[in-house]
């Protein structure tokens, strides 16, 4: 083999330049195409549910008597319609948007603290404390999530959304634990760690600097698939009127009253589920993504 | 294979204990009682009292915690107390068998549509009808429930007038075919894309590698020693999948008005019917352990591997 082709000297001289895992991850998930579109369509729903409502000059709850239950038209300016409040839907389907998207996320957020620490200490502490920990989760595991939640709902009298998402998230977070413990299990084992174990390092800050930064990749993946459920999860509580609460609505919210409108208004419906079904596809589409780019056994 | 089978159901019992403690302190935790709708209002405290009393809300919660698992050994869930002089194993007794029946035709027609989408698939890995499968798999698993059900109420009972919208008809199948199908699309979706990507897997194993070698047809290398050993991740779904449908999809229950256990249990926990909601919680936690307990063993019969412990 003499000469090299042009592409293998490339990857030599960036290999040489020293290129991290992230790195290649990254290069990896750039050659994605779903993933990428799916990035830019949820930036530009999240852009759109923070500005629609904030530039428009219709609030979610003015009423327009003149124009109940009107489909959708351009030359009314109702581009989505109305609602039989007679409250505009474009306006209400970007705000649902925002509640939506952010309970999905901070949903996610809780479950993400209380499951990584959770899975961290069992994993790092091992023994019978572990053991007990992770015994616990499966009492936990089963316990039905949609049920669990409506328990905690009802229980607490959740009617805003902090509570919600509260709820949520303390329910999330089993998978998670369970990923972060097995990835720390076997991290454990690592020379590194005893070398830093024997320079007498505390737990506490072998656990921040060098557990939890080998155990993310697994962790971000699953983080992205667990917001579309998040925000599921959050659209049927609203459908069964147990999550958000008018004046304030959510995509399933504003779902279900479209549901029992669907004869006279079917657009009622229509939009808020297309905006639901579009954010469901294109966080599983980057879960996907990052799963092949983080993961590439398969290769 | 028999000591393996009672060790487990030995662990359950102590898992089940947990779980009824657990729901129930959580449940009387709860602010505001299955009464306080009537405190306040014209009825006599009295008379509240007396209710209260008469289903031992007027005990500490220790004892009755005591008083519910001593039912529950004889198989007693408690009165409901919002549908009175009915009991919660009757309620149950009469939603059950309409969520199973519902949600195991779903499970049955989510697998075989399903694994045959998946094993297509993968058979054309990478070409257009692969993409356009997928493509629908992941459709089905987006769109949710309560989206797909009112549209297939809306097209097929009020435009096409071909099936009712709603009502359970005592499970005749016109009145399944519209919740059935707006429950298995998502279980086909799931089934479908792992279904594929066990087959992809499995196809690189050098026991598939040596059936093409020996001169076996592709057929059987596909079905029987390909989608024999992709089974097991199905099998691992289908577990927490049976349990969950068979408790009652609470949406599709709710959109079409059948008289399944979901129901009931959204009811209960609205109306602070807490035995309902425990009871209902009860039988899906029993569901999920003795459904995990099959699923391990089906495990050992698929991949003999499992077998040695």
């Amino acid at each position: 083999m003499t000469g090299a082709s042009p592409t293998v000297s490339l990857e030599m001289a960036a290999r040489a330049a020293g290129r991290s895992p992230w790195q290649d991850a990254w290069r990896r998930f750039k050659r994605n195409r779903a993933a990428m579109v799916s990035i830019g369509v949820i930036v530009v729903l999240a852009l759109s549910s923070i500005l629609v409502p904030a530039l428009s000059s219709r609030a979610i709850e003015d009423v327009h008597w003149d124009y109940l239950t009107i489909a959708p038209s351009l030359a009314d300016g109702f581009w989505f319609g109305t609602d039989v409040n007679g409250r505009d839907l474009f306006v209400r389907t970007f705000y649902a948007g925002r509640i939506s998207l952010a309970i999905g996320v901070l949903a996610t957020g809780v479950a993400l603290i209380i499951g990584v620490i959770y899975g961290a200490v069992a994993g790092y502490v091992g023994g019978w404390v572990g053991n007990v920990m992770m015994r616990f989760c499966d009492v936990l595991y089963a316990l039905p999530t949609l049920f669990f939640i409506v328990i905690l709902v009802t229980v607490l009298g959740a009617k805003n959304i902090l509570f919600v998402f509260m709820c949520i998230g303390a329910v999330e977070w089993l998978t998670m634990a369970r990923i972060v413990r097995g990835q720390t299990l076997s991290v454990r084992q690592k020379e590194y760690i005893e070398a830093a174990r024997a320079i007498g390092l505390p737990t506490r800050i072998i656990l921040r600097r060098y557990i939890i930064p080998n155990v993310i990749g697994p962790v971000i993946v699953y983080v992205t698939l667990l917001i579309p459920v998040n925000i599921l999860i959050e659209s049927y509580l609203s459908f069964l009127g147990l999550g958000v609460q008018e004046p304030m609505t959510s995509w399933g919210l504003l779902i279900s009253q479209g549901a029992a409108e669907l004869e006279n208004a079917p657009w009622m419906i229509l939009f808020p589920a297309t905006f639901l079904t579009l954010t469901l596809f294109c966080f599983n589409f980057i879960g996907d993504g990052l799963r092949d780019a983080l993961d590439p056994k398969d290769y | 294979m028999l000591s393996y089978i009672l060790r487990r159901l030995l662990i359950a019992i102590p898992t089940i204990l947990l779980i009824v403690v657990l729901s129930f302190l959580i449940i009387t935790a709860a602010p505001g009682g299955p009464f306080d709708a009537q405190e306040g209002g014209d009825i006599d405290p009295e008379i509240i009292a007396n209710l209260r009393a008469a289903y031992n809300l007027d005990k500490p919660i220790s004892t009755q915690l005591f008083l519910y698992m001593k039912g529950l050994v004889t198989g007693d869930l408690g009165p409901s107390f919002a549908f009175r002089g009915r009991s919660v194993s009757e309620i149950i007794a009469n939603g059950f068998p309409v969520s199973a029946q519902l949600g195991l035709s779903a499970i049955g027609v989510g697998l075989v549509i399903g694994m045959l989408f998946g094993v297509f698939a993968a058979m054309r890995k990478n070409t257009a009808a692969d993409y356009a499968v997928m493509s629908l798999s992941m459709t089905g698993i987006a769109v949710p429930t309560f989206v797909t059900a009112p549209f297939l109420a809306l097209i097929f009972g009020l435009y096409l007038k071909l099936l009712p919208i709603a009502g359970w008809g005592d499970g005749a199948l016109r009145n399944m075919i519209l919740p059935v199908t707006a429950l298995a699309l998502p279980k086909i979706g799931v089934i479908a894309r792992i279904t594929r990507g066990a087959m992809l897997e499995v196809s690189r194993a050098n026991h598939i590698r040596t059936a093409r070698s020996k001169g076996l047809p592709e057929s059987i290398v596909i079905w029987r020693h390909t989608l024999r050993a992709a089974l097991i991740p199905i099998v691992s779904y289908l577990g927490p999948a049976i349990a969950g449908v068979m408790t009652g999809s609470v949406i599709i229950e709710q959109i079409f008005g059948l008289p399944g256990i979901g129901r009931s249990f959204v009811e209960g926990a609205l109306n602070r019917d807490y035995p309902v909601v425990m009871g209902i919680t009860i039988l899906y936690a029993t569901l999920i352990i003795v459904l995990n307990l099959i699923t391990d063993l089906i495990y050992r019969v698929l991949d003999p591997r499992i077998r040695k412990d």
